[in-house]
């Protein structure tokens, strides 16, 4: 493997080699069904839940987005980013740098923070798209790390304390206002809506004859090639998508939050989300929310001191080792849990059968 | 799937059982005080000073505050900006507390002080000193028990201008508490007709100097004035005395520089002048009786933060006597919060309008592994709270 | 800037560079060999540097020795967690291996904090390294760095003599062209790897240990060195130790320089190095080779 490193097609048939992944355009059990009616359930949440745990819910959700938008890449097309936060990072910098301090349509300002960060994926994209596996992994996490440093270092982006959003988007038409952010009910279904778009689009993508094309950049990309297809503008566009979605996360994230910080483009942020898909499991869109629920409540559990008592300061060890945990026991994650006990089970059959024969 | 579509309900049920078990008592029962402190990553060991300090004070009262029994619920910030907003929430929304207490690191306060606006808590900060919390974010129910980054530097100002400093260079590292804290020196160092040269930064938390101290080596200025605190501060003045440049430049900075680090520092600190608000053996009867009460609880020596964190819950106690420990009296409280003397191990103190402590700022030498006092370096020094409308 | 502090300036670069050299070797041989990506490299690291701080008071003066005492603890510490913990990870794809790194430093992070505590602390330099030598008349120099730098150079040429003139050598040389082949030719790559990777974490300790008077030991510590060594090894070429120095080197002189003549960017400038030579050289200056 250590050699096949530079030919670049270790991480790409490895993607794919962790056993029959659920190919991501296939239709999976319950087809639209399953995601609408969690979709319900959801949208009815805050007649049950406290406040709290509606932010808690809203966190999830963006981050689901999140999750989904780095799914395109990771799942669909086999690219491992390490570097996807920066444009959650640009987006919600950019929603913030653009409101100044009156606030700003939402009707341009939603545009321009998805825009900012696929302005910055189409450049990343194209400079790093030259390099393969584990230097992919590596040039992309170079261009986020300056993303962060630019924000981090110089004053024009605030800082590393970061700036606040003082007045949330509004979408009126003449004087009648339409959607207010800063009203928290139209915030929580704005972002349910951006989480079913999200999902949806995403879904009709791979359906579509363009994502047909990335699975088969993703399983081998040489014979696409041979087959006829240039696969670098597919994999930029990929790419860019991604981006943009992700700048959409960004964008409510800091609507949500109503302040930003450089830590959003740091590699922490970008290894998070890539735990959330390993956690849901690679190559599922069900799985990339699954795996943002997961990951968020277990953080959540472990630093919680009235469910953990003492262990709770030392939820870094708790949360370390559940990880290794699940990487190691679960490598397809919790969408993929039937099928590893169904081959399992299988494989015991077998088992037995050759041994009473 | 199946087993993922039933979660909904049962987290649902979950997460209404623990809001009601949340609700809001105001004047009965125990008040709930939120501690979003860093309990890990680099300034956990401030943390724990702070609630140590906090804890004891509370202790000496009985364990009750304006009578009234008290119930923590503890956060930590992991000293990250980008999490504040979320981890304030918790215990805002989630555990519902009183009172906010935090935290160390200023991004995360600011964070803290815009929540504590929204939601109108009460928040009392025992360390994190951005000039801006009680500057254009103040407000009344927001009181600090320590400094503003801006006083002790403007203190230092003071003292280098008073030694005949006239060129003077600044370095820190490149964020708003190096900014506030040089500004501060710059304005007390140009009162005493002297100037700041250059002023050096280095993006945080980086610590190879190196090239810097070249610099300054370079330009010969008659003082340096360094801000850096924990790892960095250890690093810096480490490397100042291994370049030979102690022994012709003397090195001025705000406590921080030496407090908490001076075991790690050892002969490199020795005779270093800082200022700040606190000394170790001020030798007034409180601060002895601190000291000996936090040994004796704790099992090791306090230090400022200790102090601070002492003090916040001094404050907050002194509101509470003043309204009976009924919380819903909100105006009373915080005007009784602002307006009552803190005795503090510090020495007494009272807060600024727009609630920040107006306090003398001792001129301090480091000898041994004590930042012994030498001299008040300013008395009664209050920070201009530029932009604070109250 | 005249010609003094330029050389000056020079000096501190070369040092900076030369320390970097020592941990980014561990972690290019652990990623070339073995086609690991260990991002918990930066937590052997603050291991070497907390152990110096542990075994200061029993050795006092003995600096050599304190350093080979503390090689050999962390060469075992990196052979058992090798056997434990990596030997699972050569057969998962480097997602996988991110991640399980990336969990390996949370768990590192909270023993570090419950075994040592969160306090930072000194290690003194021995006092036969003490105080320094006149630059001119611009600072002094102190000789501990110049030890430093030393030794560095010196760790240098003993990993290019074992790897290109010892057996040793020869195995890791030919199990990172062709695994299977070693294999089938009768060496037990399981444990060559398992040295190979004890060594890893040896260097990055050593690296630890003879920075630790530098810049003392505190929590989050191997976080920033982290960072800097994927991008030197990724610069010079995974799996060249040639590659690491030059680019070591390189990066020495983009942070020294850059602190100075671009204060605010310098953060950056690492990073856009980087960006540019794997966009020359999508493999990084020197390929496959040491």
């Amino acid at each position: 493997m250590a050699s096949d490193a530079v030919a670049g097609t270790a991480v790409v048939d490895s993607v794919a080699d962790v056993g029959a992944l659920p190919d991501i355009a296939r239709r999976e059990p319950g087809g639209w069904l399953v995601p609408a009616a969690a979709a319900l359930v959801v949208a009815a949440l805050p007649f049950f839940v406290s406040p709290y745990g509606q932010d808690l819910v809203l966190r999830i959700a963006v981050y689901a987005i999140f999750a989904l938008s780095l799914e395109l890449l990771v799942g669909a097309t086999g690219l491992v980013s390490l570097g996807h936060a920066a444009f959650l990072g640009i987006g919600a910098y950019a929603t913030v740098l653009g409101s100044g301090s009156d606030g700003a349509s939402l009707a341009w300002l939603l545009p321009l923070a998805v825009a900012a960060a696929a302005a910055y994926a189409v450049v990343v994209g194209a400079l790093s798209l030259r390099t393969r596996g584990v230097y992919f992994i590596m040039v992309t996490l170079a261009f986020a790390q300056m993303a962060y440093f630019v924000v981090h270092d110089t004053k024009a982006a605030g800082g590393s304390d970061g700036i606040f959003l003082y007045a949330k988007p509004t979408l009126a038409i003449g004087s009648t206002t339409l959607v207010d952010l800063g009203n928290r009910a139209a915030l929580y279904y704005a972002v349910l809506v951006a989480l079913a778009f999200t999902y949806a689009f995403i879904a009709m993508l791979l359906a579509s004859r363009f994502g047909h094309a990335l699975a088969g950049i993703r399983v081998n990309e040489q014979r696409m090639r041979a087959a006829g297809f240039a696969t670098t503008p597919y994999k930029l566009a990929a790419f860019v998508v991604a981006g943009a979605l992700a700048g959409l996360a960004g964008f409510l994230l800091a609507v949500k939050d109503g302040a930003v910080n450089p830590e959003l483009l740091s590699w922490h942020e970008s290894g998070a989300v890539l735990l959330m898909l390993i956690f849901g499991g690679i190559g599922s869109l069900r799985g990339a929310v699954l795996g943002a629920v997961t990951f968020t409540l277990l953080k959540e559990l472990f630093q919680s001191e009235a469910l953990l008592g003492p262990l709770a300061p030392h939820w870094q060890l708790t949360l370390g080792l559940t990880i290794i945990a699940f990487v190691a026991a679960l490598p397809r994650g919790l969408i993929g849990i039937g099928a590893q006990l169904r081959a399992l089970a299988r494989e015991r059959a077998a088992r037995a059968a050759r041994n009473a024969a | 799937m199946q087993s993922i579509r039933l979660a909904w309900p049962a987290v649902a049920g979950a997460l209404l059982a623990a809001a009601s078990i949340g609700a809001t008592a105001q004047t009965s029962g125990p008040i709930k005080i939120g501690l979003m402190l860093p309990y890990s990553g680099t300034y956990a060991a401030l943390g724990t000073a702070i609630e140590n300090g906090f804890k004891l004070y509370v202790q000496e009262q009985g364990g009750k505050l304006g009578g009234r029994e008290v119930q923590y619920f503890k956060v930590d910030d992991e000293s990250e900006p980008a999490k504040a907003t979320d981890n304030v929430n918790k215990l805002i929304k989630r555990d519902n507390v009183d009172v906010l207490v935090g935290t160390v690191h200023s991004g995360v306060a600011l964070a803290m002080a815009k929540a504590a606006k929204d939601n109108n808590t009460l928040l009392v900060i025992p360390n994190a000193g951005a000039d801006a919390i009680t500057g254009p974010m103040c407000g009344p129910n927001i009181v600090r028990s320590s400094f503003s980054n801006w006083q002790p530097g403007y203190a230092m100002g003071v003292v280098a201008g008073q030694k005949g400093v006239k060129r003077a260079m600044t370095i820190t590292w490149a964020y708003a508490a190096g900014a506030e804290s040089t500004k501060g020196f710059t304005e007390g160092l140009e009162k005493g007709g002297g100037k700041v040269i250059k002023d050096l930064t280095l993006p945080f938390p980086n610590v190879e100097f190196q090239a810097l101290l070249t610099e300054i080596a370079a330009q010969k200025p008659d003082a340096v004035y360094a801000f850096f605190a924990g790892g960095g501060a250890v690093k810096f003045v480490k490397d100042y005395a291994a370049a030979g440049l102690n022994k012709t430049i003397p090195l001025y900075g705000p406590g921080f520089l030496t407090d908490g680090t001076l075991e790690a520092q050892g002969a490199s600190a020795q005779n270093m002048l800082t200022t700040l608000h606190y000394a170790d053996n001020l030798d007034t009867a409180k601060n002895n009786a601190f000291r000996k009460a936090y040994a004796i609880a704790y099992k090791s020596q306090p230090d400022v933060y200790a102090v601070q964190g002492y003090d916040a819950a001094q404050i907050l106690a002194n509101g509470l006597k003043a309204v009976g420990g009924d919380l819903s009296k909100r105006d009373q409280l915080s005007a009784a919060m602002r307006k009552t003397a803190v005795d503090s191990p510090r020495g007494k103190f009272t807060l600024s309008a727009a609630g920040n402590p107006v306090q003398d700022m001792y001129l301090r030498e480091v000898k041994g592994n004590n930042n012994e006092f030498r001299s008040v370096a300013v008395k009664a020094l209050a920070d201009p709270a530029r932009g604070c409308k109250l | 800037m005249d010609l003094a502090t330029f050389l000056v300036q020079c000096l501190n670069a070369v040092q900076y560079g030369l320390l970097l050299f020592l941990v980014a070797s561990g972690l290019t041989l652990i990623f070339g060999i073995m086609g690991v990506i260990n991002l918990a490299h930066g937590s052997f690291y603050m291991l070497g540097a907390y152990l110096a701080f542990a075994l200061a008071p029993w050795f006092g003066d003995w600096f050599v020795t304190r350093l080979v005492a503390g090689v050999a603890l962390a060469a075992i510490f990196g052979y058992l967690l090798e056997w434990a913990f990596f030997s699972f990870l050569y057969e998962r794809d480097h997602l996988q291996q991110v991640l399980l790194t990336y969990a390996l430093i949370l768990v590192f992070e909270e023993l570090r904090s419950i075994l040592v505590g969160n306090d930072v602390h000194g290690v003194p330099a021995p006092s036969w390294l003490g105080g320094g030598f006149r630059l001119g008349s611009l600072m002094e120099y102190p000789w501990y760095r110049v030890f430093a730098s030393a030794a560095c150079l010196v760790v240098a040429l003993a990993l290019y003599a074992v790897v290109q003139k010892t057996r040793l050598g020869m195995m890791i040389r030919a199990g990172a062209s062709n695994r299977d082949m070693v294999r089938g030719l009768g060496v037990d790559i399981r444990r060559l790897y398992r040295i190979v990777f004890a060594g890893g974490v040896a260097l990055a300790a050593l690296a630890g240990m003879i920075a630790a008077p530098l810049s003392s030991v505190y929590p989050n510590m191997g976080a920033s060195v982290l960072i800097i060594c994927f991008v030197v090894v990724v610069i010079g070429g995974i799996g060249s130790i040639t590659g690491a120095l030059i680019a070591s080197l390189l990066v020495g002189f983009v942070d020294t320089f850059g602190k100075v003549f671009f204060a605010e960017w310098s953060g950056v400038g690492i990073y856009l190095l980087m960006a540019i030579v794997l966009i020359w050289r999508p493999e990084g200056l020197m390929k496959r080779g040491f």
